[in-house]
This record gives structure tokens, C-alpha cells and sequence, in this order.
């Protein structure tokens, strides 16, 4: 491979760190002259430190200087008014931004407000299509049900990029869908470009995290708590309401999470099926950073973003505070 | 009745999860370039496909830094695992804790983040940059598949090796690494896959000179994608499609012995 381009001795450097390490575990293994089991995480701890720990402090110092790496607040007051630098720059040439008209830049906070709301509309909508297709493979009566959880992961071993991308010939005014529309005699619609097209390319990426967790959550219930609320003159309505819908909760919590903590974050999606408006907060960051280059407001922008999951986290933590569900795929 | 509706239902929506999937696997043999149009068989993208070094290199790029961060991230993880367990309550929550923080942050910021400390430790970014990634990314996924196994292990079966005489590290690769093997497994192969579909990650660890599948992809997209990469998907597709049962027949013959 002629076009990697790294010294080779980083390669080495690292080798010799695993290999290192891999002596220290065989050595312990083998002999183990009183080594403390507890040691084997210290790899580990060192790696977090520099790989999460210290990035995520870098994010925090750039969120709170300025270029000239002064201490400053500047960069969430750019998230609140995209023109604030500007304004500032006006006030110090002495001459009054309001009467210059560069009112407040609603753009950064309009693009988080878009996020958000696309966000919970796709954790909606699979919420509602995904809830019946785990009950319905949960289903004892239903045999098929692990073999449907193998097709729906199947799917999402095909590269996500080409999937969305996949859409767009079915979605294009020149696509599948239109194509068979004018067969049928049906007039073409403009399906691409617009936030719908981008709220499908999310539901069609994300509805599988959506379906397994409920799916788990209802296929480990007991049979017979259902059974003994018919036996007891529940009807199949009053069972599903008041026994298997409330146990099956924290599946539901976890698919939420899993769900809407990426779809807030959905990058790409909105760049291949979206038009000029649909920007969602993720673009939002990377165009700050790389086509912006301005490191600053952009990690101020990623350390909203992060409040917000966090935030959004304990919320539904404190619904479900077991955490149970969780483990799926 | 009920149970043809039921039926449909999930037939509607694996339909929708695999319409795309068809319609690009079906492309892949379209003789025409055009997406809209179907101008006749044509194995003629495969051919090209052996052809393009970009496509091989990706390729190339892409399954060894899968290979390479499952099995370095399995070793850290694993060993990560077992040590957090045979941790006091306090810093086994600490290290709990740890392990939740990328797992919780979104893939962009993760990778934003990295991307900051190459840049600020001035290490050119390129395949180690994004190997370190993916470790990076994978260790967590590796941690919590091992620890519910060595929960559910009954601590006393170690400390009998050890009163019956087997030194420490004896039990550890007698008692311990066997119960544990499942969950390791689980997480190697999970760490396989996440790493062969990362893009975001990916996208802010390396350089335009060395890029994965999903990179580039992602550079091609803005002037439209061509059928090669498309031949190229349904290949992986269906190799996948093929080591997956292969591991199903495997797990299915051992459950019967």
C-alpha cells in the first residue's frame, strides 16, 4: 500500500507496546508471581486517558478560548446569535450594529430546534412501527421470530452510506417509485430534497435499534403472566395494556436511546437526501469545524450537544432506572 | 385473520429494510451507468472493480483495521474486563463509569475529539491514527460483552482451582478464560463489524491519502457514486451473508452434540 503515509516506526512503537503487554499477561499467566488481577485494566485505564479523556478535555479547553487561546464565552454566545462576532467587531470600529442591521443569527439555534424535533419524530415513528413488529415476533405462536432478528441485522451489514444512497435512485424524480407512478398513470412527485426524504433515510437506518430491544424485552416475559390475567377475565386489550406493555417498558426505554441519541447527531443523511434546509446539528459541527475552520465555536457546539444527550440520558434513566433492556446486539 | 395481518405487517417492513438493498444489488449488473435506466445485464462492474486500485486500496484499508482493532481491542478489552472484576466496589464503578463515557458520546464528537488531539500532538493522521480509533471505539462494546460473563461465573470455581493448587494464572486460563470465551467471541465479532461500517469516526482520523470504504464513498458521493462501489457492496454483502451461516451451522452442530 504505497499511499499510507505513516513513520514505520509507529507501527513498531505500538507492536512492541501489545507485545509488551501480551508478555506481561502470559508471563502472569503462567507464573503469576503474586500480580494482582486488577492490574490487567491499567492498559486499558492508560489507553481511555489518552484516546477519551484527554480529547474530551481538549474539546472543553476550545469550547472556552478564543484564538488566541484566552479564556473567553464568546463561542456559546455564537450558538445563540451566529452574528455576535460580527456585531462585536462592528461595536469595536465604533459604529452600532442595530442601525448596520445584522440582527440576531438564529441559524445555529434553529439547526439544534431541527434536530431535535426531527430526532423525535423519527424515535416516534419507529416507536410506532417498531412496538407491533417486536410484539408480533415476540408472538409464541410465531416461530420465525430469531430468524426475523437475523433479517433485520442483515441490512445494516451493507454499508450505511450506500443504503442511504440506495434511497436516492429509489426517491429521484428519474427513480423507482416515480417510474412506476407515470406506469400506473399516476402523476410524479418530488419525493428528494426535502425533510421528509431525510426523516425516511433516518427511520430506514435506525428502526432496527428500535425493534430489538422491545423484541428482548417481550420475548423474555412469562407467558403465563398473560395467560393468568386472561384465565382471570382480562380481556386480550386490558392483558396487553396492563401486563405485557408495562413489562416490556424497558425495552422500550433503551430503543428510545438508541434511537434518538444518533438521530440527533445524524450526519450525512441530510447531505444526500435533504435539500438546502434540511441541516441537522451533526453537519451543523462538521461544517463548523472543517469548511468554518473555527475549532472554537465548533467544540462549543459539541459540548452543547453532549449536555443535551446527558441531560436527555438521565431523564430516561430515572424512568428506567434498572437500565435493564439495554443488552441487545 | 389476525395472524395474515400480523404476517404482512412484518413482511412490509423487512420489504422496506431490503427495497434498497435489492434495487442497489440490482444496479450492480446494469450495463448503463445511469441509475434510473436498465441498459441490459453486464458483469462488466465487477471486472472494473478488480481493476480500480482506489476500490482495492479501500478495501485493503478497511479489513485490516478491522482485523487489527477487534483483536487488539479484544486482548485490551478482555483483559480490561477480568481486571475491573477482581476490582474493589469504588474503582470498579470508576472504571464503570469510564467505560460508559464513549458509549454515550455521539460518534461525531468522539471522532472531532480525536481529531483535535492529532492535530494538537501534531501526528500526522492516516492508518495508525484511525487504527487507534477504532480500538478506541471497540474496547467498551469488547468490556461489556465479557462482564456479564464473569458475573454470572460463580466466584467460588476460581478460588477452588486455587485451594485445589493451581497457581493464579493457571486457573485464570483453566477457569476463567473458558467461561468467559462466549462473551469475547461476542465481542470480537462485534468490534469486526463496527469498524468494517464506521464512517464518522473514520472520517475525522484520517487523510484524504488514506481512505476506507466509507471515506470513500463519502468523497464520491458528491459526484455520484459508481456502480463498482456498488458491485462491490453486494459482494461484501453476500460474503457476509455466507460467514453468517456458516457461524449459525457451526453454533447449531456444538448445541446439538
Amino acid at each position: 500500500m504505497s499511499n499510507m503515509r505513516f513513520p514505520p516506526w509507529a507501527i513498531w512503537a505500538m507492536l512492541a507496546g501489545l507485545a509488551g503487554f501480551a508478555a506481561m499477561i502470559a508471563a502472569s499467566v503462567r507464573h503469576n508471581r503474586g500480580v494482582r488481577r486488577s492490574l490487567f485494566a491499567y492498559p486499558y485505564g492508560l489507553w481511555m486517558v489518552v484516546f477519551t479523556i484527554i480529547p474530551l478535555l481538549l474539546i472543553g479547553y476550545y469550547a472556552f478560548t478564543n484564538k488566541a487561546g484566552q479564556f473567553t464565552l464568546d463561542n456559546f454566545k455564537t450558538f445563540w446569535d451566529s452574528n455576535y462576532e460580527m456585531n462585536k467587531q462592528l461595536i469595536e470600529l465604533g459604529m452600532d450594529p442595530q442601525t448596520l442591521g445584522s440582527a440576531r443569527g438564529t441559524v445555529n439555534v434553529d439547526t439544534l430546534v431541527y434536530s431535535l424535533w426531527m430526532a423525535f419524530l423519527c424515535t416516534a415513528i419507529c416507536l410506532f412501527v417498531g412496538y407491533p413488529a417486536a410484539l408480533f415476533m415476540a408472538d409464541r405462536e410465531f416461530k420465525l421470530g430469531s430468524t426475523l432478528v437475523i433479517l433485520f441485522i442483515i441490512p445494516m451489514w451493507m454499508n450505511f452510506l450506500l443504503r442511504t444512497i440506495a434511497w436516492m435512485s429509489l426517491l429521484e424524480d428519474n427513480g423507482l417509485i416515480n417510474t412506476i407512478l407515470s406506469a400506473i398513470g399516476l402523476p410524479r412527485m418530488q419525493l428528494m430534497y426535502n425533510s421528509q426524504a431525510v426523516l425516511l433515510g433516518m427511520v430506514y437506518n435506525y428502526l432496527p435499534f428500535m425493534v430489538f430491544p422491545i423484541y428482548n424485552a417481550l420475548a423474555k416475559q412469562d407467558g403465563k403472566l398473560s395467560e393468568a390475567a386472561m384465565d382471570l377475565g382480562a380481556s386480550p386489550m386490558l392483558t396487553f395494556w396492563r401486563v405485557t406493555m408495562p413489562l416490556s417498558l424497558p425495552g422500550v426505554i433503551s430503543g428510545i436511546t438508541m434511537v434518538f441519541m444518533p438521530s440527533v447527531t445524524t450526519f450525512f443523511i441530510p447531505r444526500v437526501l435533504g435539500g438546502g434546509n434540511t441541516e441537522m446539528f451533526g453537519d451543523l459541527i462538521e461544517r463548523t469545524f472543517l469548511s468554518a475552520d473555527n475549532w472554537n465555536v465548533g467544540s462549543a457546539l459539541s459540548l452543547i450537544m453532549m449536555i443535551l444527550i446527558l441531560m436527555s440520558l438521565t431523564l430516561l434513566r430515572k424512568v428506567d432506572p434498572e437500565g435493564e433492556g439495554g443488552s441487545t446486539i | 385473520m389476525t395472524r395474515i395481518f400480523k404476517r404482512g405487517y412484518l413482511a412490509l417492513i423487512l420489504l422496506f429494510l431490503y427495497v434498497p438493498i435489492i434495487v442497489l444489488i440490482i444496479q450492480s449488473f446494469n450495463a448503463g451507468v445511469s441509475r434510473a435506466r436498465w441498459a441490459g445485464f453486464s458483469l462488466k462492474w465487477y471486472v472494473d472493480l478488480f481493476k480500480s486500485p482506489a476500490i482495492m486500496n479501500a478495501l485493503y484499508i478497511t479489513v485490516t483495521i478491522a482485523l487489527l482493532s477487534a483483536v487488539i481491542a479484544t486482548i485490551i478489552g478482555t483483559a480490561a474486563a477480568i481486571g475491573i472484576h477482581a476490582m474493589q466496589k469504588r474503582p470498579q464503578a470508576f472504571m464503570m463509569t469510564l467505560t460508559n463515557i464513549p458509549m454515550t458520546m455521539p460518534d461525531i464528537v468522539t471522532g472531532i475529539s480525536l481529531m483535535l488531539l492529532f492535530i494538537f500532538t501534531q501526528v500526522k493522521r492516516g492508518y495508525i491514527t484511525m487504527l487507534a480509533a477504532h480500538i478506541t471505539f471497540n474496547i467498551p462494546y469488547v468490556i461489556l460483552s465479557v462482564m456479564p460473563k464473569l458475573k454470572q461465573m460463580n466466584k467460588f470455581s476460581y478460588e477452588a482451582a486455587l485451594d485445589l493448587g493451581a497457581t493464579p494464572g493457571y486457573a485464570l486460563r483453566k477457569v476463567i478464560l473458558p467461561f468467559v470465551m462466549p462473551g469475547v467471541i461476542t465481542g470480537a465479532l462485534l468490534s469486526f463489524t463496527l469498524s468494517l461500517d464506521d464512517f464518522t469516526i473514520s472520517y475525522f482520523t484520517t487523510s484524504p491519502l488514506v481512505q476506507n470504504l466509507s471515506t470513500l464513498i463519502y468523497s464520491e458521493a458528491r459526484k455520484g457514486i459508481k456502480p463498482t462501489m456498488n458491485a462491490l457492496s453486494a459482494l461484501m454483502f453476500v460474503a457476509l451473508l455466507i460467514l453468517l451461516l456458516a457461524v449459525n451451522r457451526r453454533v447449531s452442530k456444538t448445541q446439538e452434540v
